[in-house]
C-alpha cells in the first residue's frame, strides 16, 4: 500500500499546467485502497457523514489512521440520492443548532477542501397558505432570530415578487398567503461533497475502502474490537457507524436494537431549462420542495411511500402528488418533461430527530436516525463525531440526539407526530 | 404500486390503505408499574426486518377494517392479510 504525503492543490496555475499537456497528465483524485489488518479508528459507510469524520479526524484531531469502509461505491448511497437543499430553518434549538453550525461550514467548504461543491445560496421559501400558518411561520422565524439566525416572513406580493412564476391567484389549488425566507439556505452539489471530503482525507492519510460490506461487529468486554468484511477481518479500537440505511443491521451486529425504520424516498429531475427558478421551494401543505440545479434542471421530491421496506424503488403515487403540487404552483411549467426518477432507503427515527451517540458498546459510536434531513448537516457532523471520538466526550452540540433520550423521555419532537417514522419529514 | 387483498374488499392499491406501522409489538398489560426499559422497547424500539415484516393497514377507503399484514420488506410480496375476525390485531 502506498501512502500519500501532501495534497496535490487544484489551483489556477495546475489547471494551466494540465492544460499544456492537453489534460492528459491529472493524478488520480481518489485512491482505490485495500484495507490494512487494523486501524486506530473504523468508519462504516463512506457516504457524507463517515467521510466528513474521516476529514476532521484527520485535520483537527491529527489521528490519521482512520478507514472509511462502504459496502458499495463512493457516491453511491444516500449522500448522491438527496435533494441537495441546505437549509437551518428549525423550530427547536437542538435541530437549529447543528444546521446553522453545517451553513457555516458549507460556505467556507470549496477552500477547505480545495474542491468546488457548488454551493449556490439562492435562499429558501416555505409557502404559507393560511393565516394561521403565516402566524407559526413567524413562531418558527422568531426561534430562529432568537439563535441569531436571519430569516425574514413575506406577504403574498413578497412572495409574487420573488416567485414571478408562482400561481398565487386566490383560484389556485392552494391559494399562498405568504411565506418563510431563509436567504443563506441554498443547495449544494451532493455528489462533489463525497469526492471532495474523500479526497481531502485521503490526501492525509485517510484510506477509503469501497466494496468492503461490514457484516459483523466483533467485541470483547463490553468493548469493540473490530469490524468484519467478506473479505476478512479488520481490527479497530473504535468504529463509527455512520449509515443511513441498514444502520439497524449494523446495530444489530453490535447487539443494539434501534428506536429507528427503513422507508424509501424518492425525487425526480426535469430536462434542464434555462433559469425559472432561484430559490428552494417549499409547499406548505402538501410535503413537496423544488429548486433548479445549476444545470438547469428542476430537482423535485415529496414525501416517502409511507411503509417500512428495503427496496430504493418507490411506487408512483409519492411522485405523482409531487407533480402534482409543482404544476399547481407552476403552471407554465406543466409541459415540461421528467427526466430521471430514483430512490434511496431511509433512516426514520422514531421522533424525526437523529441519533448522534454514544452506545452500551464501548469505542461504538452511532450516527443515523437522520431521516431524509442528513445532507444538510454533513459537515457539522463529520466535526462532531471526529470530537466524540477523538476526546472520548459528547460535544454539547450532539447531546440532544443521544441514544437513551427515548428511554429517558428527553425526545427531540420537532414535528411532533409519536412514533410514526412514516410521518416525519 | 403495492396491491393488497383485503379480506373483505379484494384487491385494492397502496392509496386506499392507511399505514399503521409495525404490529409485532405487544403493549404491556401492566402500563401502571412498567418500568422505562420495558415502556422504551414497546414505544420505540423496532426489529425493523428486512424480510417478513408484521403491519398494521387500515383499509380507509374500503371497508375500514384494519387489517394486519405480512408483508416481505425486500420483495413487497404480500404474505398473509388477517382482518380482525381472522385474528388480526388492532393497533
Amino acid at each position: 500500500m502506498t501512502r500519500r504525503t501532501g495534497r496535490r492543490s487544484y489551483s489556477a496555475a495546475s489547471l494551466a499546467r494540465h492544460a499544456l499537456s492537453g489534460h492528459r497528465c491529472w493524478p488520480r483524485a481518489i485512491p482505490e485502497d485495500r484495507p490494512r489488518s487494523g486501524y486506530e479508528v473504523v468508519i462504516i459507510g463512506a457516504g457524507g457523514h463517515g467521510l466528513a469524520a474521516a476529514y476532521h479526524l484527520a485535520r483537527d484531531h491529527g489521528i490519521r489512521d482512520v478507514a472509511v469502509i462502504d459496502k458499495g461505491y463512493l457516491g453511491g448511497g444516500n449522500v448522491t440520492r438527496n435533494t441537495a437543499i441546505v437549509r437551518s430553518n428549525y423550530f427547536l434549538p437542538a435541530r437549529g443548532d447543528i444546521a446553522d453550525r453545517s451553513l457555516e461550514l458549507w460556505e467556507g467548504l470549496s477552500e477547505d477542501l480545495n474542491f468546488n461543491v457548488m454551493f449556490s445560496q439562492g435562499g429558501i421559501i416555505n409557502l404559507a397558505h393560511s393565516t394561521s400558518q403565516l402566524d407559526d411561520f413567524a413562531r418558527r422565524a422568531n426561534a430562529m432570530a432568537i439563535r441569531g439566525v436571519p430569516a425574514e416572513l413575506l406577504s403574498r406580493d413578497e412572495v409574487a415578487a420573488l416567485l414571478p412564476r408562482l400561481d398565487i391567484s386566490s383560484s389556485t389549488r392552494y391559494p399562498v398567503v405568504g411565506g418563510l425566507l431563509q436567504r443563506r439556505a441554498g443547495t449544494v452539489r451532493h455528489d462533489a461533497v463525497a469526492w471532495g471530503y474523500a479526497r481531502a482525507a485521503a490526501s492525509l492519510g485517510v484510506d477509503i475502502v469501497q466494496n468492503h460490506e461490514v457484516t459483523a461487529i466483533t467485541s470483547e468486554g463490553g468493548r469493540v474490537t473490530g469490524v468484519v468484511t467478506p473479505h476478512g477481518e479488520i481490527h479497530a479500537d473504535r468504529v463509527i457507524a455512520a449509515v443511513s440505511a441498514g444502520s439497524t443491521r449494523i446495530a444489530q451486529a453490535a447487539g443494539l436494537t434501534l428506536p429507528v425504520e427503513s422507508h424509501v424516498l424518492q425525487a425526480a429531475v426535469t430536462e434542464p431549462l434555462a433559469p425559472v427558478l432561484h430559490h428552494v421551494v417549499t409547499h406548505g401543505l402538501v410535503n413537496f420542495y423544488v429548486s433548479q440545479t445549476d444545470k438547469g434542471e428542476l430537482l423535485l421530491g415529496g414525501n416517502i411511500d409511507g411503509y417500512n421496506t428495503r427496496i430504493a424503488r418507490g411506487g408512483p403515487s409519492p411522485l405523482e402528488e409531487a407533480i402534482r403540487v409543482l404544476v399547481s404552483m407552476f403552471p407554465s411549467l406543466s409541459r415540461v418533461r421528467l427526466l430521471r426518477t430514483w430512490a434511496g432507503v431511509v433512516d426514520m427515527s422514531m421522533d424525526g430527530a437523529p441519533i448522534l451517540s454514544e452506545t452500551p458498546l464501548g469505542g461504538f459510536y452511532l450516527n443515523t436516525g437522520w431521516c431524509y434531513g442528513g445532507f444538510k448537516t454533513t459537515p457539522a457532523v463529520g466535526e462532531l463525531l471526529a470530537e466524540m471520538v477523538a476526546t472520548g466526550t459528547t460535544p454539547p452540540m450532539a447531546a440532544p440526539f443521544a441514544l437513551d433520550r427515548f428511554a429517558s423521555g428527553r425526545i427531540v419532537p420537532e414535528e411532533g407526530h409519536g412514533p410514526k417514522p412514516w410521518m416525519y419529514h | 404500486m403495492l396491491v393488497i387483498t383485503c379480506p373483505h374488499c379484494g384487491p385494492r392499491d397502496v392509496t386506499e390503505y392507511s399505514y399503521g406501522g409495525d404490529a409485532s409489538r405487544a403493549r404491556p398489560d401492566t402500563t401502571g408499574e412498567v418500568d422505562d426499559a420495558t415502556w422504551d422497547a414497546y414505544l420505540y424500539l423496532r426489529g425493523d426486518p428486512a424480510g417478513p415484516h408484521l403491519e398494521h393497514w387500515h383499509h380507509a377507503l374500503g371497508c375500514r377494517q384494519w387489517l394486519t399484514v405480512t408483508r416481505d420488506t425486500t420483495t413487497d410480496r404480500i404474505l398473509e392479510v388477517r382482518s380482525p375476525a381472522m385474528g388480526g390485531r388492532e393497533p
